[in-house]
């Protein structure tokens, strides 16, 4: 669509502007504000200039934490995106079970994230829980408060329960959008049903799969509440992940300083992975010539 | 070589109903694997098992959840959402979160409406950039804005109101917000709102008896995501909260810290809360993976 040019359209957005300035800006300033401060207390802040950003990229802890940050996101990513384009190729064509299916499958996402912690929690209790229960009486010895490996498993079939759908909801819509005389013309070409995938739907998924691996990896890295309710970032730190780390360090120490220095790479992260996601989205909205 | 082969060109080719449909029959069960059926079953399976297990209990004494394994309640109490019903410091948790919930999705569609609409429309300095600096928002980690906001809203006396909650909730819901209306509104042409200035309509007017009306089904997918995340998001409602404003999420976290965990009644609180969304997501299946990428796909 052709827009036109009109400065007057500031107007409309002006409430926007206020709104999302007070409830971001003005707190993201007090992070920056904190990160070249220190504090001994009684609200007396004395100059600290880059001291926590120095001491930061020394801290293991941080690193630790990104690097288990980015195996988690990793590995999620590896086991939703096959596994949602999978379901999406398995959705029933037509009919009322289309409904029923896309339904169904959305549930988990519509789900509290405390309350898909809690359903984890529990369905993982050795004592009380389906799953933990069923691997017990199998023999296989899993308890994921105490074990670091079954706590990353848990936590990881925690977020593919959580968050597949997603990925094959977008998949799914993606596949909508391929008329039906591709099929036909692969038909005649005797083409295989790898060949139909591989150079038919994936390339016709590509953009929304683009745009489900970005939002993916953007709300897999920020994860903070399911994991800290399944197994509280441990045992130890295993489980401990950028969020949980930070609110740790923020909220349950106090520890301003370091923790808006934390706060200031963290977001710069973001603010970089969001710029690949809006270049994206603007590209795809070229290509489809809106 | 082979006599009377079906596709012999010129026979096959021409379009037809009948050649059409058959050839859709045969493309169906020719290109859907035929272990599509079993891959969903599966799928739904994985998904509902730990629903249901939490169904289940809910349903359960204490006495049956930590002494018996049983797939089925062997004795069904409604006892644990009495409880819930009863207790004030239990239905008090979702009457909050209803509140500022609603307080939320009200304050962003409101905003973001207009906001949407300039952003579809117009070209104005700075339109880009700032549609940008709207995803960051959406994309921030609440971790890093928990505890700016917990002195923000303490220093302004709004710590533990429905409507800092609320207005914490905007961070997010407002971007969302915005680029899912951006996105419905780019597929109105553009000719309705000419035409409804030739014939002497004030904006004001226009927007609110012709536009929006064309949209409906965008406020209504707008607002039940601005409803979701602020339903679903627990971080920043538990750090703004003490007591008069304790979202049901946090009353759940409180319980499970204390010993000798009421199970039974946890799991009817966890049931309680995937409600909501039970109830309207029939009403935008379409559109659920369209709100979800932001208003684009």
């Amino acid at each position: 669509m052709e827009k036109t040019v009109n400065q007057k359209a500031w107007f409309l957005v002006l409430p926007v502007l206020v709104l999302v300035a007070f409830s971001a800006v003005i707190p993201l300033m007090t992070v920056v504000n904190y990160s070249v401060q220190d504090s001994f207390g009684n609200n007396q802040f004395f100059w600290a200039g880059l001291t926590w950003f120095e001491e930061l990229l020394e801290d293991d802890r941080m690193w630790g934490a990104l690097q288990r940050q980015l195996i988690f996101s990793g590995i999620i990513l590896a086991i939703e995106i096959p596994l949602g384009i999978l379901v999406a190729l398995s959705m029933p064509k037509k009919g009322v079970w289309v409904s029923v299916c896309l339904v169904l499958m959305a549930l988990p996402l519509l789900i509290p994230w405390n309350v898909v912690g809690t359903i984890w929690q529990v369905f993982g209790r050795v004592d009380i829980g389906l799953l933990g229960g069923t691997l017990a009486a199998l023999g296989i010895d899993y308890n994921y408060t105490q074990d670091p490996f079954d706590a990353w498993i848990t936590v990881i079939v925690m977020d593919v329960w959580h968050w597949t759908s997603l990925v094959a909801l977008l998949a799914y819509a993606g596949l909508q959008s391929i008329p039906q005389a591709y099929y036909q013309a692969a038909k005649i070409d005797q083409a295989s049903r790898w060949a139909v995938f591989r150079y038919i739907e994936l390339p016709k998924m590509a953009g929304v799969l683009l745009i489900a691996v970005l939002l993916r990896f953007m709300d897999s890295f920020m994860i903070y509440t399911e994991p800290f309710v399944v197994t509280g970032g441990g045992p130890g730190s295993s489980t401990t992940f950028l969020s949980i780390d930070l609110v740790k360090m923020a909220l349950g120490q106090f520890d301003l300083g370091p923790a808006a220095a934390f706060s200031i790479m963290y977001f710069l992260v973001i603010l970089l992975i969001s710029w690949v996601f809006y270049t994206v989205m603007t590209n795809l909205d070229k290509r489809e010539g809106r | 070589m082979s006599d009377a082969s079906p596709a012999a060109p010129g026979a096959a080719s021409i379009p037809g109903k009948v050649t059409a449909t058959q050839a859709r029959a045969t493309t169906g069960k020719r290109f859907r694997p035929s272990g599509s059926t079993v891959v969903m079953v599966l799928y739904l399976l994985f998904l509902f098992l730990p629903i249901y297990w939490l169904i289940n209990m809910s349903f359960k004494t204490n006495a049956e959840i930590v002494s018996s394994f049983t797939l089925i309640p062997a004795d069904p109490t409604i006892q644990n959402y009495v409880t819930i019903f009863t207790d004030p410091a239990w239905y008090m948790g979702y009457i909050n979160s209803l509140i500022y919930v609603m307080i939320n999705t009200v304050i962003s569609l409101a905003v973001a409406l207009p906001a949407a609409y300039a952003f579809s429309r117009y070209h104005f300095m700075g339109d880009k950039h700032l549609f940008f600096w709207l995803l960051t928002n959406r994309m921030a980690p609440p971790a890093v804005f928990a505890l700016p906001f917990f002195q923000l809203y303490s220093s302004v006396g709004l710590f533990d109101t429905h409507i800092a909650v609320a207005l914490a909730h905007c961070l997010f819901n407002v971007p969302l917000a915005v680029w899912i209306l951006e996105g419905f509104m780019r597929g109105v042409p553009k000719e309705i709102d000419e035409t409804a200035y030739i014939d002497g309509y004030s904006f004001g007017r226009f927007f609110v008896k012709i536009f929006m009306p064309l949209i409906a089904s965008g406020i209504g997918v707008a607002a039940f995501f601005c409803f979701m995340f602020s339903w679903v998001e627990l971080l920043l409602s538990r750090t703004l909260t003490a007591d008069d404003a304790k979202p049901i999420a946090a009353t759940m976290s409180r319980t499970q810290g204390a010993s000798g965990i009421d199970w039974g009644v946890l799991a009817a609180a966890g049931v309680l809360t995937i409600i909501p969304g039970a109830l309207v997501i029939y009403f935008v299946r379409n559109y659920i993976a369209k709100g979800f990428a932001l208003g684009r796909v």
